[in-house]
């Protein structure tokens, strides 16, 4: 059973890209999507099962498949471990795949390569698969770089679009600096302690704790030098604060795909790297107080730009970069059994969202900027219904799964005597506003008020077929309920237990926290919800008017604090320059010049020339004879 | 008496004039043929007055020899000529430049 979870998204992908070398009809595109999605959902059933079973009893499993690398010392198994880390992402991930597949029928009805985009699918869940169950980090960088591509290649599925192959490049290029940190990390872990595999690491981890490393001539603490170049890998993988570009951009490709990916597994990968290597950090604190300020300040700055943004993709993208700035918190203040939970209930609510954004972008056909919607709510009153469930977790309303998970951050934040932690707890009280704000924003802007669509397109807006709503539905449970289920588990009386040593665990007591911090979480959101109710449906002129008082703001927020600008100005333009300087004067000039090109031009020069001498007349010829003949005669009679 | 050098000397003159003859002429292959003759007779010339100075016949039969083979050639170069005349319709020197890459 355990196999087949890791067989089966690998065999449908397999069996979906055959399909798709054959001519298009409608048989084979049913059934590549029927063969695709029973093999995800038969996984995911898997899963929970494992889950529920590892819930009454937990326990470790660690099957060696086969080796994959031997090399002196070096040794690399390709493996399944199966802990309660593991069975956690398990579930997020096959249910969440599970439910993007049958959504993508609905979805991509219209599109001409159904089997490509469901083996794609299939592809980065099996990637995603391996990068859990790894027992090595050999094994989890395969994974990382699986979703890496899987995400390359759907973020540019359309790829006749111009904008979208940018986009994946760029997704796949920033990705590139956060996986050179984690090269760096795994080559750094190895050298350290003679092992990749999990169990040596950290069973040994204890024992490096004064450990000395020599990086780049200076003498620094082992572990800490090893937890920030991890951290550098989660960064790029989960947008972290200056890896953060590509996200934006990833949500070019086709909407499952960002609630796949980009909001609900792949993303959340660098957390679980994290909290996978809590053994790690827990002995490197100044490592710990770097992934707090990193994701303190991302959950901070990617809400402030999710304030103002126009594409109802990139809100939610943005609110995707906060919350995992939030995760990142949780784990950077030593609470990785939270960090999980949030990872877990975010899965839910932002697949949620994001699907619900699917299904009101199909509905106003294809038209992404919120500023062209509204008034929509009495068309489409299921995806709305699904969409505020999604947005109230999001929140953090109490009761539903959101609430519980942010609720824990936040306290943690509260509690903690961590350097950073008044840093952390101010910018994500203050984040929580914003998260409501910008989240209700959204609705209203895109349900309500009056519509602000071309009269015949508002006419011809209709409700998704139920193969879209059904997926639907069931995050939304996921986004009301998971929270409350499964709280006592991950961070509540049974977390000892539920966790069994995967993850390293501090208590620390939440009944010390006064009543107002206990609830200002909550009441914050609904501040925040008021604040964009007065702004966008009672007076809708408020917000034209600040926006205007506060140009110089806004501008800086609609431009994404110019992070692109710089980057272009910093990175790309310098970069583009030297690649035309080695490209135009290095190479075009100085290695051609003299190289091929001038060797080339010297024998033709020089034999067009000689080859004048040759005229074809015969008393030429006969004068070189006899010179040469009298040269000759000269050189025998004089020299010898 | 004659002596030999004012032979080599003749010799010499005559060489010379051959030689001259097939680089300065630019008009017709006939005078290159007449020159070779020239050269050849030079020879002749060297070969037997040495044969006679140094009482060794050698020499004479040699330039008998060379004569023979002269005649051929003259004959030999003649009847080239006459056939490519008739293909080129000249034999003039200016436009026989064919016998290059």
């Amino acid at each position: 059973m355990i196999h087949s979870i890791v067989i089966l998204p690998l065999l449908g992908f397999l069996i979906a890209c055959t399909l798709s070398f054959f001519k298009r009809n409608t048989f084979i595109d049913r059934l590549a999507e029927v063969i695709t999605c029973t093999f995800i959902v038969l996984a995911a059933f898997f899963s929970f099962y494992i889950f529920i079973v590892n819930i009454g009893s937990p326990s470790v499993v660690s099957l060696k498949l086969f080796t994959w690398i031997e090399s002196g010392s070096f040794s690399a198994d390709w493996s399944i471990y199966l802990d309660s880390v593991t069975s956690v992402m398990l579930v997020v991930i096959t249910s969440v795949s599970a439910l993007v597949h049958v959504y993508s029928i609905g979805y991509m009805s219209h599109d001409d390569s159904k089997p490509r985009f469901m083996g794609y699918l299939s592809l980065f869940t099996f990637a995603m698969i391996m990068l859990v169950t790894a027992d090595n980090f050999l094994q989890l960088f395969f994974g990382w770089e699986g979703v890496g591509l899987a995400s390359y290649l759907l973020i540019g599925f359309w790829y006749k679009k111009p904008t979208a192959n940018a986009a994946a490049i760029k997704a796949f290029i920033v990705n590139r600096v956060g996986d050179f940190g984690l090269a760096l990390g795994i080559f750094t872990i190895f050298i350290v302690f003679g092992s990749i595999e999990y169990e040596n690491v950290f069973n040994s981890a204890a024992k490096f704790s004064d450990a000395q490393f020599a990086f780049i001539g200076y003498e620094i603490h082992a572990l800490t030098l090893i937890c920030i170049f991890l951290f550098i890998g989660a960064m790029g993988k989960s947008a972290q604060l200056f890896l953060h570009t590509w996200l934006p951009d990833a949500m070019e490709g086709p909407t499952p795909v960002s609630a796949l990916i980009h909001a609900a597994t792949m993303v959340t990968a660098g957390v679980f790297l994290v909290v996978r290597c809590s053994p790690l950090f827990d002995l490197a604190p100044i490592a710990m107080d770097f992934v707090v300020v990193i994701g303190a300040s991302t959950a901070f700055f990617a809400a402030t730009i999710g304030l103002v943004q126009n594409d109802i993709k990139r809100v939610i993208a943005y609110s995707t970069c906060s919350q995992l700035g939030y995760m990142f918190v949780a784990a950077g203040l030593g609470a990785y059994g939270v960090a999980m939970f949030h990872l877990f209930t975010h899965a839910f609510f932002k697949a949620l969202l994001f699907l619900g954004a699917g299904s009101v972008i199909h509905a106003v056909h294809e038209e992404q900027d919120i500023r062209k919607m509204g008034g929509i709510s009495n068309f489409i009153p299921i995806t709305q219904v699904m969409m505020i469930i999604g947005t109230i977790s999001l929140m953090g309303f109490p009761f539903t799964s959101g609430y519980y998970s942010k609720d824990a951050i936040i306290e943690t934040a509260y509690l903690s005597n961590s350097n950073f932690a008044d840093y952390a707890y101010i910018l994500l009280t203050i984040g929580v506003v914003m998260t409501s704000f910008y989240s209700w924003r959204l609705m209203f802007l895109v349900f309500n008020g009056k519509t602000r669509m071309a009269e015949e397109d508002y006419r011809k807006v209709h409700e998704s077929s139920s193969i879209m709503l059904i997926p639907l539905m069931i995050l939304a449970i996921g986004a009301l309920f998971f929270g409350f289920i499964f709280k006592s588990y991950f961070i509540g009386y049974n977390s000892d237990e539920f966790w069994n040593g995967s993850i390293v665990l501090h208590h620390e007591d939440h009944h010390n926290i006064p009543l107002l911090i206990y609830y200002l979480p909550a009441i914050l959101g609904v501040v925040g919800f008021f604040i964009a109710w007065m702004m966008y449906l009672r007076k809708s002129n408020i917000a034209k008017n600040i926006a205007e008082l506060n140009k110089p703001l806004y501008n800086f927020l609609l431009n994404k604090w110019y992070f692109d600008e710089l980057y272009n100005m910093v990175l790309v333009k310098p970069a583009i320059g030297i690649g035309k300087l080695f490209w135009k004067l290095i190479d075009g000039y100085i290695i051609d010049g003299f190289g091929p090109n001038g060797l080339a031009s010297l024998v033709s020069r020089i034999s067009s020339r000689t080859k004048q001498i040759q005229s074809g007349f015969i008393y030429h010829y006969a004068f070189a004879i006899l010179i040469g003949l009298s040269l000759i005669i000269t050189l025998i009679i004089f020299r010898f | 008496m004659i002596e030999l050098n004012q032979f080599l000397i003749l010799s010499a003159l005559l060489f010379s004039i051959g030689v001259i003859g097939i680089f300065l002429n630019r008009k017709n292959v006939i005078i290159i043929l007449m020159s070779i003759e020239i050269i050849l007779l030079a020879v002749n010339i060297n070969l037997v007055s040495f044969s006679y100075f140094l009482n060794d016949l050698t020499g004479q039969i040699f330039s008998l020899f060379v004569l023979t083979v002269a005649a051929a050639e003259a004959a030999i170069g003649l009847a080239i000529l006459v056939i490519y005349n008739r293909n080129a319709g000249s034999i003039e020197i200016e436009k026989i430049n064919t016998l290059k890459g």
